[in-house]
């Protein structure tokens, strides 16, 4: 288990060094499908944000009371709470919105980072770092997807966030339709993830 | 009788769709995770494969009537929490049936279940099952299909990734880029199949 960090090294380490995406591809699953539309993306990465945040937290301070054996059952009990709610909330105040995301909401419960992160930081370490730590990591996590979303819905559609964006929505832009399609996702985050390990090489070697 | 013979039609129709052309993996991504990481050979890409199959069956079908429960006591928000208490649980019966009476298959396939219980792909087609509102026969064709197209992703991608080895990559592609590259790829086949049956 880690060691207690300084908040600045997790800030940094969940933003960039240690970003969930790059380092290890986890937690796409829950997230990559809805990245053909910008708005979409953003409210997906605001409610795994919080969740991942939320859960560290509760999990953390939960720590010493958790029988080691069943560790894992409670944690998904207290993210499955987390979720809930997100749902809850989006259905009562954003009902289109909760019909778009469809069952991807439901799905950050098997999201692999906020498990993750619960596991490998939250249960060994105090609370207000283990906040910091999913904060950060569902940070991290969700500028990728976001920039994700920002290449797809721009070259698929020719607008972001719903605007017309000059040239990309004009006819002389042939708008790529496999973008909005879902192998388009797969060549996008092939590509980031490619731009950044040729970023940064040596440090993703292990 | 003629509304049987429909309702098996449409699960049929529906389990094709779920192996092509809704591929869960390959246009929802859901079970990225093991996708990525199990598939360097082709044969632990095959069982855990076969696993995800029977369990999404098994599981789909368990949920269905779990929710059906859940919409009689008016708790349907209560479907995150139930639904991954049931495949954790069915996972957990299964393993120990299988340790019970066939140590043999419990060694290729053991280390592949408690996997299964993460798989996002399990707990995705039963909340699609959901909001699709499927009938229960056309719930058994969506979770064996849903399996199989499971199943079909991880062993063509297994079978490539063999062949990777022997060739140049770029540098930052190597590992989960080239992957997710070749995933793109066959999904574009599989997108290919649309229109095939209506």
């Amino acid at each position: 288990m880690s060691p207690a960090k300084p908040t600045k090294q997790i800030v940094l380490d969940g933003l960039w060094r240690d970003n969930p995406i790059f380092r290890q591809i986890l937690g796409i699953c829950s997230t990559l499908a809805v990245t053909n539309v910008v708005l979409n993306t953003a409210v997906m990465c605001i409610s795994l944000t919080l969740v991942t945040a939320l859960s560290c937290l509760t999990v953390s301070l939960l720590r010493n009371w958790t029988p080691r054996n069943i560790r894992m059952m409670v944690q998904t009990l207290i993210i499955a709470f987390y979720v809930i709610i997100v749902d809850l909330i989006l259905k009562a105040y954003w009902p289109e919105m909760s019909t778009q995301l469809g069952p991807f909401v439901g799905l950050i419960i098997t999201n692999c980072i906020v498990m993750g992160r619960c596991e490998a930081y939250a249960g060994s370490n105090p609370p207000i770092s283990s906040f910091v730590d999913g904060f950060f990591n569902g940070l991290g996590y969700s500028f990728v997807l976001l920039a994700i979303s920002v290449v797809r819905e721009l070259l698929g559609m020719g607008t972001i966030l719903g605007f017309a964006i000059p040239y990309f929505s004009s006819p002389y832009w042939d708008k790529w339709i496999i973008m909005v399609m879902p192998p388009g996702a797969f060549f996008v985050l092939a590509s980031i993830i490619w731009l950044f390990r040729s970023i940064k090489p040596k440090e993703v070697k292990k | 009788m003629n509304s049987i013979g429909s309702e098996i039609w449409l699960a049929m129709l529906t389990c094709f769709a779920a192996v092509f052309t809704q591929n869960i993996l390959l246009t929802t991504f859901l079970g990225m995770c093991p996708f990525t990481s199990v598939s360097r050979e082709v044969k632990t890409a095959a069982g855990l494969g076969g696993a995800v199959i029977f369990v999404m069956t098994c599981t789909a079908v368990l949920n269905w009537l779990a929710y059906k429960l859940l919409v009689y006591l008016e708790l349907e928000f209560f479907r995150f929490i139930l639904f991954i208490i049931i495949i954790a649980a069915f996972v957990q019966f299964v393993e120990m049936v299988i340790d019970h009476y066939s140590p043999k298959l419990y060694q290729n396939l053991g280390i592949f279940l408690p996997l299964i219980t993460v798989n996002c792909a399990i707990l995705g087609a039963c909340l699609f099952m959901v909001i699709r509102q499927y009938t229960f026969i056309v719930t058994i064709g969506y979770g064996f299909g849903s399996g199989v197209g499971w199943f079909l992703a991880i062993i063509a991608m297994a079978g490539i990734r063999t062949r990777l080895n022997e060739s140049r990559v770029p540098e930052g592609l190597r590992g989960p880029g080239i992957t997710l590259i070749i995933a793109g790829m066959m999904a574009l086949a599989f997108i290919g199949f649309t229109g095939v049956l209506g």
